[in-house]
Order: C-alpha cells, then structure tokens, then sequence
C-alpha cells in the first residue's frame, strides 16, 4: 500500500513537468555552452512570459538536425555556430527570411551575412581563425613560436598539433576554405597533406584542439583566436597566434526554422538577442568574439581584428553545398583518417 | 449472460467513443495539456477519427466500417467459435489498414510517387493521436477476444490479450525501428528512394579496409573495431575469472571489498572513466608525469586509440564477466575436485583437468557479454578515440556530423549488427548444447579446494594490482571534481558543484546550477521508466514461464535478441522510425520512455522467468482451481511472492535509464535534455570539473537510490513468516 501511494504522490508532483507550458522557445545553441546558458538565463529574466528549452549542439550537428527534421521541424531557432553551415541552410530552404528592425544597428560583416543569404541568417559575432599553443610544452622542448601557416610544418612539432575534422566541425571547414582561399586548392591540400605528418589527432569538436593543448596533451591547436583566449582567461599556458600570412574568419550567424512550432517567440528571441545591451554582457560567459551589434563593447581579452591580417572570405562561394561537398570529399580521400593515431 | 459479450460491449464502446471524442491526430503541444479540448470545434486537425472521416478523409472510411461490422456481428451472433474466427479476422484487417494508410499517407500528401501516379493527390495527414493509438489497441483486443471465443488457450481472454499486446508493443518498439534503417538507407533526405547511398558505402576502404595487415595505412573500421572487441572480451573474461578465483578458492582478505568493487562500474556514467583514464595516464596526467619524472621517458599519447579504449572498457565490464562467473566457479561441484584429488591427481591437475573444463561454459558466456558490451560501448570510444574511432562512434557521427549520411549509418548499423548478433547466437548454440552436460554431480557437502600454489600467488596478484588501480581510478573520479584546474592548479574549491548544483534563496528558492534542469528530467523520466520496465519485463516473464502457446520460442527469442542490439543502432532507428507520421515522438519524453523500457526489458524477462522457476506452480493450480482467472492469480498470487524479482528489475532499469548514454544522445531534445548526454557536452567542451563533479552526484544518488530498494528487499525477506501483512 505505501508503495503504491508513495508512487501515486510522487507521480502527480512530475505531471506538471510534463504539461505543456504557456509559451516557449526551442532553441538550437552552438555556441560554447556557458554563453549558451547564459543567454537563456537572461532572457528568460527579460521576459518571463516565454520558456526557453536549449538544447547545445555543434553546428555541424544542429544542421543534421535541422536538415533530419524538415519534414517537421521541433526547433523554432538557431544561434550561434558558423556561417557556412547556416548559409547551407539558408540554400537549402531550411530558413526563414526575417529582417530585423534592428538590423541598422549592426556591423558591416553583420549585414553582409544577412544579404548573401536572402536575409535567412544573420551575424551575431565574429571571429578569425588561428592557433594557441602550450607556451610550457614549446619551452621544454625548446621550439620557436609558430607565426605563420608555414612554421607549422616545421618536423619538430610531429605529433603535437590538434585541428578538429572539417566533417564535423565548422571551425575545421573554415580554416579548409581559408588555406584553400589563402594558397590555391592544390597546394592548400598538399599543405594539408604535409601538415598531417604533425597532426596528432583530428578531433570532432572546433574547440576541443585548444583545450587539449592547454591541458598539455597537445601542442598546438588550430582553432578561432577567441577560443584560444578563452583558455589563456582561464588560466592555461596558451598564446594565441594570428598566422602572417593572413587568415580566414567566421561570422557566427542567426536563423529563424521554417515552420518551427513558435515562430512568434523565435522572433522576440531574434531581435532581443541583436541588441547591444545583451551582447555586452557576453564577455561575462567568457565570450571573446567580436558582437555584432556596434554600439555592444567587446571584452578586453578580445583578440583585435584590426592586428589580424584577414583575407576576404567568400562567404557565398564556401559557404555553397556543392563546393562544400567537394572540398569535404577531397579532404576524406586525401587527408582523412590518415592521421597517425 | 456471459463474458464474452460483456467485454466485447465494454471494447466496443470504448472504441466509439474514442472515435467521436477523442482527436484523431496528434497534438502538437501535447496530449496531456489538455489545451487541446478549448479549441476543438474551432480546428479542424483536432477532430476525432468520425468527423475527420466525415470531412473527406476517406483513408479513415475502412475503420468505422471495420467497427460497425463488430458491432453487427455482437448484436446479429451469438458468442462462440464462428463469431470469434471473424472478430479475429476483423481485429486483424483494422490493424493492417491502420499500417497501411498511416505509412502511405505522410504529411505532405502520399509517401511514395507510385500511389500518387495510381490514385491522384490526397491531403496530407499529420501523425497518430490519442484517437488513433486507442483504436488501434482496440483492434488488437479483437484479435484476442476473437481467439478466447475460438477457445484458444482454454478461452482465457487475460493470457491472450496480453500476448497481443506485448507482440504488438514489441513489433513497434523494436522490430519497425530496425526496418526503418533499413529503409532509411535507401531513402534521400526528401524521401525519394534511391540505392546510391548504399552502393557508395557498402564497399568502402574506410570501413573494409585490411591495409593494416600489410603495412599499407589504417585498417577499416570493422575490422578494429572487431579486434577491439576480441581484446576485451579476453581480458575481461580472464581477470573476471582470477576475481571469481580469489574470491572462493583463496584466503584472500578483502572478499566483501571485492564485491564492493563489482557494482561501481554498473552505476558509473559510462564515459567517466575514460575521463579518469585521461586524467591519469594522458599525456600530462598524474601517473605520466610521475614516471616520467622517476624514467625521464617520454611517454607521450600512447592513450588515445584503441589502447585506451581498450583499457577502459576491461576497466568497466570486468565486474560483469566477474559477476556472470562467480556463479559458474561456485557452481563447480567440489565432489568431482575430490574424487579427482582422491585419484591422486595433484591440485594443479585437478584444476587444469577437472575445474578448468567444467567451467568452460561460463568462460565462454562471459567472452561473448564482454564481446557485445565492446561492441556496443560508444562513451569510453568518445572519450578516447584518437582520430579513428569505432563503429558505434563512426554511426553517430555519419549522422550527426556535416557529412549527415543516413545511408553510411544504416551500413555501419548493419555491418555492427550482424556482429552481436553472430555472437549472440553463437553464445545460445554453445549454451544450448553444453550446459547440461558439464553441470555436475548431486549432494556434496563439502568445501572448494583451494587454488594450487603456482596459480594463487599470480592470480592474487593480478586481483590485488587490477583493484588498486580500479581504486585509483574511483578516487581519480570523486578527487577531479573538487580540484580548480585538473594539472594545473589543484586547489580545492567547490566551484563544480555550486555551479553545476548551486540553489539561490533570494526571491523564493530558485534552482540556478547549471544541471538542475538535466538532472531533473533524467530523475523523472527514469521513475517512470523504472516500473513500466519491471512491469512489461515481469509480465513477458510469467508468459514465458507459465503459460504454453504457440510460437512461444521465437517470441522469447526475438525480446532476448533486443539484449544484443546496440545501444547507438537504437538511437538512430528510434529517430528515423519516430520523426515522421504514423507515429511521431521525437522531441517528447515519451520517446526517451519507450526507449528505456524496451531496451532494459530482457533483464526483467530473464528475472522474471528465473524466479517464477522457484515458485511451485502448485500455487497457481491451487488458485486456479479456487476459482479465480488467471488476472487475479498473477496479481493476488504471484506478484506478492516476486517482490525480490520485481525490486531487482527495478533497480537495473532506473539506473541504466540514468546511465545509458549510447541511445540516448540521439534522443534528446531542447526539452528533455538527459544527465548523460549534458554531461558529453560538458566533456566535448573541456569542462571536466563541472562533467565530473555532476557524475559523481548521479553516482551517489544511483547508490542511495540503490541502498533503499536492498533495504526493501532485505525487509520482506525478513517478515517472510507474516506473509500476509508483507504482501498488503
């Protein structure tokens, strides 16, 4: 009898847990997950009439999904993560176009997003890729700083530089595209393919070649400059590099899904999350990207773009399925899985 | 006037009334919101199946027929063996149409281009409600109230239904699953068949490959991931054995603390050691750095790869090939020990000759349990995979990575199913054939020998060493969550924890930690898991073990086969059959239920089935005899003398629901995000304080959860005498 009632009890204290909230929002986060939750955090305190249900995913995966789900679609929006895959989307069909009211309030690169995709994504930060490396591990080894693409093939740094797969992450798609766009296709992959005898492993994570080197069990990793920062912030060995030769940079974007189940909600989240207010309050979540909005004030340990030598990325050319998918299936057969494990 | 016609009347009218008010289709914010019920004159998609049928949906005409033919035959015939062939074949006409129109109609209008070329345009249909599902419950009670009037199974209408039932559950919840890979293989993202996918895949070097054998560059997947899992399954089986050893035929000290060690690894989240691993013997982790500073080696990344998997995994199914032998060891009728010894064989022939062989058996069940649980571990691979990775990892990631390949995963699925599958049969063969044949003599008091010298000191020592480090391990576990910067700065601080599980008081109570939200979906989908898993698992049991109906074997068959289904081959199959219309759950707890429920349910069965064996089925008769039907027998008799049985199943599915990671992570949503899956994050992130200080709570909550049911157990166990105060 008692077990039964204590069930029972138990059982009508969970079902609220599984009615149906007033308003709500799926949300799609993929950024790192302490801004991810510190954004829900906030705006559910800004407004307190919506729920957020976040669920963090790399945006190699939240594309799977969103792609997985269109014949219905379970998410209403999705932040954060590379341009590349959110153009994909965008291409796909697999997006709203929205312009938001806020739209003037944001930076050039911003809007450019915006434009190349028909207004189905938008900016929300940006940053450019490079490497951090174990400042201990290079001393004891005694090994110069790598400052250009080139050093890394240097072969005393066999086994000690992490990058993540392209297949999976988006970081690794950009750094691909950049080496492709900085030197010519042929020899970006025979870059590669030198650099391979160096590469340790190809993680499946972008950030994750960062944080093993600053845990010393990496080198290097080939990661987004802010990332690096981050680790530096936290207290791990690691310089962050800007490469001489001139880098790539990703702008992490915005999209509303089509046909999600509270497109209302979406948009309040949309434009709230525009704002400069909300973007200055990133750096607190240990966000070193550059915000969007103009008038938001980036954090001090931001890596100045100003100092990086940026090529101008063709967003709309590798952000395209089909030269992704080329780049990708050249990158299996020629580099992929052939690391030395 | 009899039973028959008075449940037929009670199905009937249930089925009416769920075709005039219950909606037909699903809701999309839910069922039990009940914010369905304001609206439903005003929308159209909330109408119930006779008002959809009457707006034009004519795929729904078939069921009211199908119904009011029931009807007709209940007021136009009387009960019996005529009535029943046809309640029967109507049972089983409603159901096939409700496959049919519900796979062939899909939202957007007809699923395959050849009906719509056949039969011109239809409106689409979203996925099964409340309306549907009950009528199709409905239809399969026909099928067995028709059979009881045929006087199947001495008529008993209880047996009967619950057999339909399970069949019909286990149809849904695990074989249409499995089809739906294999269709999903052959299907583009829009749906359209197309067979490039798989021709691409199926031969392809990356999976196939044996250039490793010739020095040629890394093997195939398959191939490791098979030599990874033969690795395993031998050391697991043999350290497993030198546990059993020391356990009973030695002096050793610690054979409480033995066992101790045996359940941390099944209440452990599966990647945490794999995480410990790192911390520990990573390239800069503690013991690399001590014996790097005793050697002045180098030791480098030797962990990543397939040796690290390889440790961690004998690291955690060492217990359960310790657990499956400990009863084959003790098993060994000492009488044939000393018959041998009185013989004059010396201690170590005895034990090569006689102990060895008789064990054999449980040897080779513990290879195959440790072979499939390599297979399908997917958090130690996670964790420590290098670049290459194994098949449980590769199919996750041909569907969630960019490259999104659904025909790649169905390949690998398949390639990973015939593996455990092979070895499952392989282990029933074996089992079927010899177990009776080695289990040996009646009646002997006596004692186990103990283990011949030249074989106790080495095994004693693997044991010693093995738990040490296991130990060490532990404490790596519980120490990683109290430390600020795991290898840099070992201050202690509480920070994971109040982050991960802080509370604020200020303006009410408010859960702000971080995993609270995780914590407690996880908490409430396994309490509701837990006893629909005892529950379904028990049931099945008594089936299997009490009652006689054809085709029995092949039913017990195909639920113990879910046993060797991995646990990321559910995952995705759960995805590709559950996303889309009939049946439609992804995204809901309901899902990550059913999930559970049929994927734990063989170690209930098997429970069940075992202590069944023990209860005399003199009791059944008896109260069989006394009048009552076999509901109540189970419920009033039964039940009450399997409350071991039923606390066990318990206990095993709430803690695989929290700890199982490898279906789940396909499975979770914005939702109902899983502790599991959260704390992969966290790892993919590099938060390992957070990851490991909220392991080491589920942990503890897992053990304290654990510690009351024994305490349950144990109770009953003593008011035996009191039987009837015991079973109120």
């Amino acid at each position: 009898m008692k077990i039964t009632t204590t069930a029972a009890v138990a059982g009508t204290a969970l079902l609220p847990a599984f009615a149906a909230g007033a308003a709500e929002l799926n949300l799609i986060c993929s950024a790192d997950v302490v801004i991810c939750e510190k954004l829900v955090t906030e705006f559910e305190r800004a407004h307190s009439d919506i729920g957020v249900n976040m669920v963090r995913l790399s945006s190699g995966e939240a594309y799977a999904k969103i792609r997985a789900e269109a014949r219905n679609p379970q998410t209403d929006l999705w932040w954060g993560g590379t341009g590349d895959p959110h153009l994909q989307a965008a291409a796909d069909g697999l997006t709203v176009e929205y312009q938001s009211p806020r739209l003037s309030e944001l930076h050039d690169w911003a809007v450019a997003q915006a434009e190349t995709s028909g207004h189905r994504t938008v900016g929300v930060y940006s940053g450019a890729l490079g490497w951090g490396y174990n400042t201990r591990i290079f001393e004891a080894k005694g090994l110069e700083e790598p400052a250009c693409w080139a050093d890394l093939l240097n072969p005393d740094l066999q086994g000690e530089i992490q990058m993540a797969d392209p297949n999976s992450s988006g970081t690794a798609y950009t750094a691909l595209a950049t080496l492709v766009q900085l030197m010519g296709e042929d020899e970006a992959f025979d870059y590669l393919k030198q650099l391979n005898a160096n590469v340790a492993q190809y993680t499946k994570s972008g950030s994750a070649p960062v944080r093993a080197a600053g845990r010393g069990e990496a080198g290097l990793g080939i990661v987004f400059m802010h990332d690096a920062v981050a680790q530096t912030v936290e207290g791990f060995p690691i310089r962050t590099i800007a490469p001489c030769e001139g880098t790539g940079y990703e702008v992490g974007s915005m999209s509303l899904v089509e046909g999600g189940p509270n497109p209302d909600e979406a948009v309040v989240f949309y434009d709230w999350v525009l704002g400069a207010e909300v973007q200055d309050l990133m750096p607190e979540a240990g966000s070193y990207q550059l915000p969007s909005n103009k008038a938001a004030v980036a954090s001090e340990h931001a890596p100045d773009l100003g100092q990086v030598k940026l090529i101008d990325y063709d967003f709309a050319e590798y952000g395209s399925s089909d030269r992704r998918r080329a780049l990708l299936a050249r990158w299996d057969s020629e580099i992929g899985g052939r690391a030395t494990d | 006037m009899n039973a028959d016609n008075r449940r037929l009347d009670l199905i009937l009218a249930g089925a009416v009334l769920c075709l005039l008010v219950l909606p037909w289709y699903k809701i999309r914010s839910g069922f039990f919101g009940f914010g369905w019920i304001g609206d439903m004159l005003a929308r159209p998609d909330l109408w119930p199946g006779a008002f959809q049928a009457a707006a034009g949906r004519w795929q729904l005409w078939p069921v009211l027929l199908l119904v009011a033919a029931v009807a007709g035959l209940r007021l136009t015939a009387p009960s019996g063996a005529a009535r029943g062939r046809w309640l029967v074949r109507l049972g089983v006409l409603g159901l096939a149409w409700l496959v049919v129109e519900g796979l062939s109609v899909g939202t957007r209008g007809w699923n395959w281009g050849l009906l719509e070329r056949l039969l011109g345009e239809v409106a689409g249909q979203p996925a099964f409600g409340a309306g549907a599902v009950m009528l199709g419950l409905f239809f399969a009670c026909l099928i067995s109230f028709g059979a009881a009037e045929r006087g199947a199974l001495k008529g008993d209408a209880f047996v009967l239904t619950a057999i339909v039932l399970l069949i019909l559950l286990v149809a849904v919840f695990v074989f249409y699953p499995i089809l739906s890979i294999f269709t999903g293989a052959f299907q583009d993202f829009d749906g359209s068949f197309t067979a490039q996918g798989v021709r691409r895949n199926i031969g392809d070097p990356k999976i196939w490959s044996l250039s490793c054998l010739t020095g040629g560059g890394p093997c195939g997947v398959a191939w490791r991931t098979l030599f990874l899992a033969l690795c395993t399954a031998s050391a697991t089986t043999v350290l497993g054995l030198a546990f059993a050893l020391v356990a009973t035929r030695t002096r050793f000290p610690f054979k409480r603390g033995l066992r101790l060690l045996t359940v941390l690894p099944i209440i452990t989240p599966p990647f945490v050691v794999g995480l410990a691993l790192t911390m520990l013997l990573g390239r800069s982790g503690t013991l690399t750095q001590l014996i790097e500073a005793a050697t002045g080696l180098e030791l480098g990344r030797w962990l990543y790869g397939l040796t690290g998997i390889w440790l961690a995994q004998v690291l955690s199914f060492t217990p359960i090939a310790f657990l499956v032998l400990i009863g084959v060891v003790e098993g060994v009728s000492p009488a044939m020990e000393e018959a041998s010894q009185t013989l004059r064989a010396g201690r170590w022939r005895t034990f090569r000759k006689v102990s060895l062989p008789l064990m054999a058996p449980g040897l080779a069940n513990a290879f195959l349990i440790g072979f499939i649980e390599s297979m399908a571990d997917f958090g130690n691979p996670l964790v420590l995979g290098g670049s290459g990775g194994v098949l449980s990892t590769e199919i996750f990631f041909s569907v969630v990575g960019a490259q999104n390949d659904p025909s790649r995963a169905a390949v690998l699925a398949a390639v990973l199913l015939f593996f455990t599958l092979s070895a499952f049969l392989a282990q029933r063969l074996w089992l079927s054939g010899r177990s009776f044949a080695t289990v040996g003599g009646k009646g002997d008091g006596g004692r186990h020998a103990l283990l011949p010298a030249r074989v106790a000191a080495p095994v004693i020592g693997l044991v010693a060493l093995w738990s040490l480090f296991t130990v060490i391990v532990y404490a790596m576990i519980l120490f990683g969550g109290f430390v600020k910067l795991w290898g840099l700065d070992h201050t202690l601080t509480l920070d994971h924890y109040i982050r991960a599980f802080g509370i604020s008081l200020d303006g009410g109570l408010r859960w702000t930690g971080v995993a609270w939200n995780s914590f407690w979906t996880t908490m409430t989908i396994a309490l509701i898991a837990a006893p629909l898993t005892a529950g379904v698992g028990l049931l099945t049991g008594w089936l299997i073990a009490r009652q006689r109906f054809p085709g029995k074997a092949a039913f017990e068959f195909a639920l113990m086969m879910s046993f060797a289904i991995p646990g990321t081959v559910i995952g995705i199959s759960y995805i590709m059959a559950f996303n889309l219309p009939p049946i439609q759950m992804t995204g809901t707890a309901l899902i990550l239920v059913a999930c559970f429920v049929f994927r734990n349910m063989p170690v209930g069965v098997r429970g069940g089935v075992a202590a069944m064996a023990q209860l005399d089925t003199s009791l059944d008769e008896a109260s069989l005899t006394l009048g009552a039907n076999s509901g109540r027998t189970l419920r009033r008799v039964i039940l009450p003398l399997l409350r071991p049985a039923i606390l066990a199943a318990l206990v095993y599915s709430f803690v695989r629901a929290i700890t199982s990671i490898s279906a789940v992570i396909f499975l979770v949503s914005a939702k109902y995000n899983m502790a599991t899956a959260y704390i992969v994050g966290l790892v993919e992130n590099g938060q390992y304080g957070v990851a490991i200080a909220y392991s080491s709570v589920l942990i503890v909550v897992m053990v304290a959860v654990i510690g009351i049911f024994q305490l349950l157990v144990g109770e009953r166990r003593l008011r035996r005498p009191a039987a009837s105060e015991a079973a109120a």
